[in-house]
């Protein structure tokens, strides 16, 4: 059990997320940053999508009011358990009347807290996310708030291994271009329908992720993508990582508590692999995007299980050495 | 069938099926046939029909995409209609006013005046086409094509539930608060959505909806 001492807005309860009620009109929900969540719950043991609470804003401070082995993952930054520092994507044990703190991140922008046995709340169609827009699923259907208590489980003395970390995405799956951070891209129905310049310019570019941008979706600033004749498109089903384009130009990434459908034209989709460098990417930060194909997209999914495979191997290493302590 | 459908990618995580031809109920009726049999596939997660097109998401995206292409397209050409015929849901609306902030960017882009434009939103029985956009929202058939108006060039950040709004040649009503780039031209009551049952859905294709003027805001 863990109480919530900060006032924070916006932390909520993800887990890998919701699939199978699309026909409902109801999106997936879930981490913005799936591999860090992955690893935060295999560091406990835990089921890879594991329910955790994905922290966006900071400092957010809880109280850990019974002993229970949690880890950090997600953006780096200053995190301390009763003041001793704690290093990023860090499996610890907590001990009855612990406050965990975790301070403004250096890189990255959403940091993930992970609980033996993965955060306990009810499943609603087959999730723990959060589904803010149906005000379901997760920690009653919302957002934390501060004296909000939420418990693990598995709470009390860890059986595995703790006090130890794993490399995390960000350096075993670096990718820039430009010294920028990148996101690869597939383009979508209507990428041809987008005058030529503007295509050249959107894959040339800088974007800026502007402060309009949060779980539903990032709005982008750039040269205004311009189609060569104005679109409606029929409403069809949408996933995360598609970029819209309203007839504005400036472009509009659905992030993971999008609307499952939408109409607005589709210049392409930042693909599954990459999304999570995007969860991370801060506001007012700037990305690029890099043009793939589906057989890259496919071959970028194999990179990211390949890392999580390693990551699970070295856990298991940490596992089968001898205990030290208690 | 003359037309050939269009098949996109969503990235590595679906694909788009858009049929041929004019927004109707003709297609419609053949895509729910084809999302019941595509959703048993293996490599399928969901088969999620939107308005005359369907979203199939991959529970393992396939490596051989052009074979899936060629099943896909080879049971849409063997897919007889799927006729639902479900309930009739009538709706009180109060057009324009404060629940209506965009009912004027209706009147002057289709030129007609308020009370013409409540008549011929209030005439048709609308087939509820599909479900999306967020939980319990209806996707409607049948909109007068003297109303289509195009989405709006920003999206607003928040519309309250019950708003009933027209986007492009489609009409619809939120059952929940949130973001839309639909034109709101006013508003009606209804739960639509509800987590703890099953189907959580009240709606669902097949239904239809009628709206009813309850008011209008000049």
């Amino acid at each position: 059990m863990i109480e919530i001492i900060s006032a924070t807005a916006l932390a909520t309860v993800q887990d890998a997320g919701r699939s199978g009620s699309l026909g409902y009109g109801v999106g997936t929900s879930g981490a913005m940053d799936h591999l860090a969540l992955a690893i935060g719950n295999l560091l406990l043991g835990n089921p890879e999508g594991a329910a955790a609470i994905e922290i966006p804003l900071f400092p957010f401070e809880v109280r850990f009011v019974q002993d229970c082995a949690f880890a950090v993952t997600g953006a780096a930054g200053e995190a301390t358990l009763d003041g001793q520092p704690l290093l990023p994507f860090w499996v610890l044990q907590a001990r009855e009347g612990q406050v965990l703190s975790v301070g403004y991140p250096t890189s990255g922008s959403r940091v993930y807290l992970c609980l033996a046995g993965g955060v306990d709340v009810p499943p609603v169609l087959g999730s723990r996310s959060t589904q803010l827009r149906g005000e379901f699923g997760g920690f009653e259907g919302r957002a934390l708030q501060q004296g909000d208590r939420l418990a693990a489980a598995r709470p009390g003395l860890s059986e595995g291994p703790v006090d130890f970390g794993v490399i995390s995405p960000s350096q075993a799956l670096a990718l820039h271009c430009d010294g920028v951070p990148a996101m690869r891209v597939l383009p979508a129905a209507e990428y041809e329908c987008f005058v030529e310049d503007s295509r050249n310019a959107f894959w040339a570019d800088d974007w800026k992720i502007t402060g309009q941008s949060n779980r539903y979706g990032y709005r982008l600033e750039g040269t205004p993508i311009l189609p060569s004749a104005p679109m409606e498109i029929r409403s069809h089903g949408i996933v995360p990582g598609v970029i819209q384009v309203p007839h504005g130009g400036q472009p509009i990434i659905q992030m993971r508590d999008a609307q499952p459908s939408g109409g607005y034209p589709k210049f392409g989709t930042v693909i599954e692999a990459d999304l999570w460098r995007l969860g991370q990417a801060p506001v007012g930060s700037k990305v690029r995007f890099i043009q793939c194909s589906y057989p890259e997209a496919l071959d970028a999914l194999d990179d990211n299980r390949r890392y999580l495979e390693q990551v699970a191997r070295l856990i298991d290493l940490h596992r089968m050495a001898p205990r030290q302590g208690h | 069938m003359s037309e050939q459908p269009v098949i996109s990618l969503l990235g590595s995580s679906a694909l788009l099926f858009e049929a041929p031809g004019a927004l109707a109920l003709a297609p419609q009726q053949h895509l729910w046939s084809l999302a019941l049999q595509v959703a048993q596939w293996p490599e399928i997660d969901e088969a999620v029909p939107g308005m005359n097109n369907l979203m199939l998401t991959f529970r393992t995206p396939p490596r051989d995409l052009a074979g899936l292409r060629e099943r896909l397209l080879q049971a849409w050409q063997q897919s007889t209609p799927l006729a639902l015929e479900g309930r009739i849901i009538e709706l009180p609306v109060v057009y324009g006013g404060e629940h209506g902030p965009h009912l004027q960017d209706v009147v002057e882009h289709t030129g007609l005046d308020i009370d013409t434009i409540a008549h011929l939103h209030s005439e048709p029985l609308y087939p509820v086409y599909a479900l999306g956009s967020h939980p319990g929202y209806c996707y409607l058939g049948g909109m007068d094509g003297r109303l289509a108006t195009p989405r709006r060039q920003v999206p607003v950040l928040n519309i309250g539930a019950g708003a009933v709004s027209i986007g492009g040649v489609q009409t619809g009503v939120s059952a929940s608060a949130g973001p839309s780039g639909w034109n709101t031209i006013g508003r009606t009551e209804m739960a639509f959505f509800d987590p703890q049952q099953n189907p959580p859905a009240i709606l669902r294709p097949g239904d239809q909806i009628r709206f009813r003027i309850e008011r209008i805001i000049r």
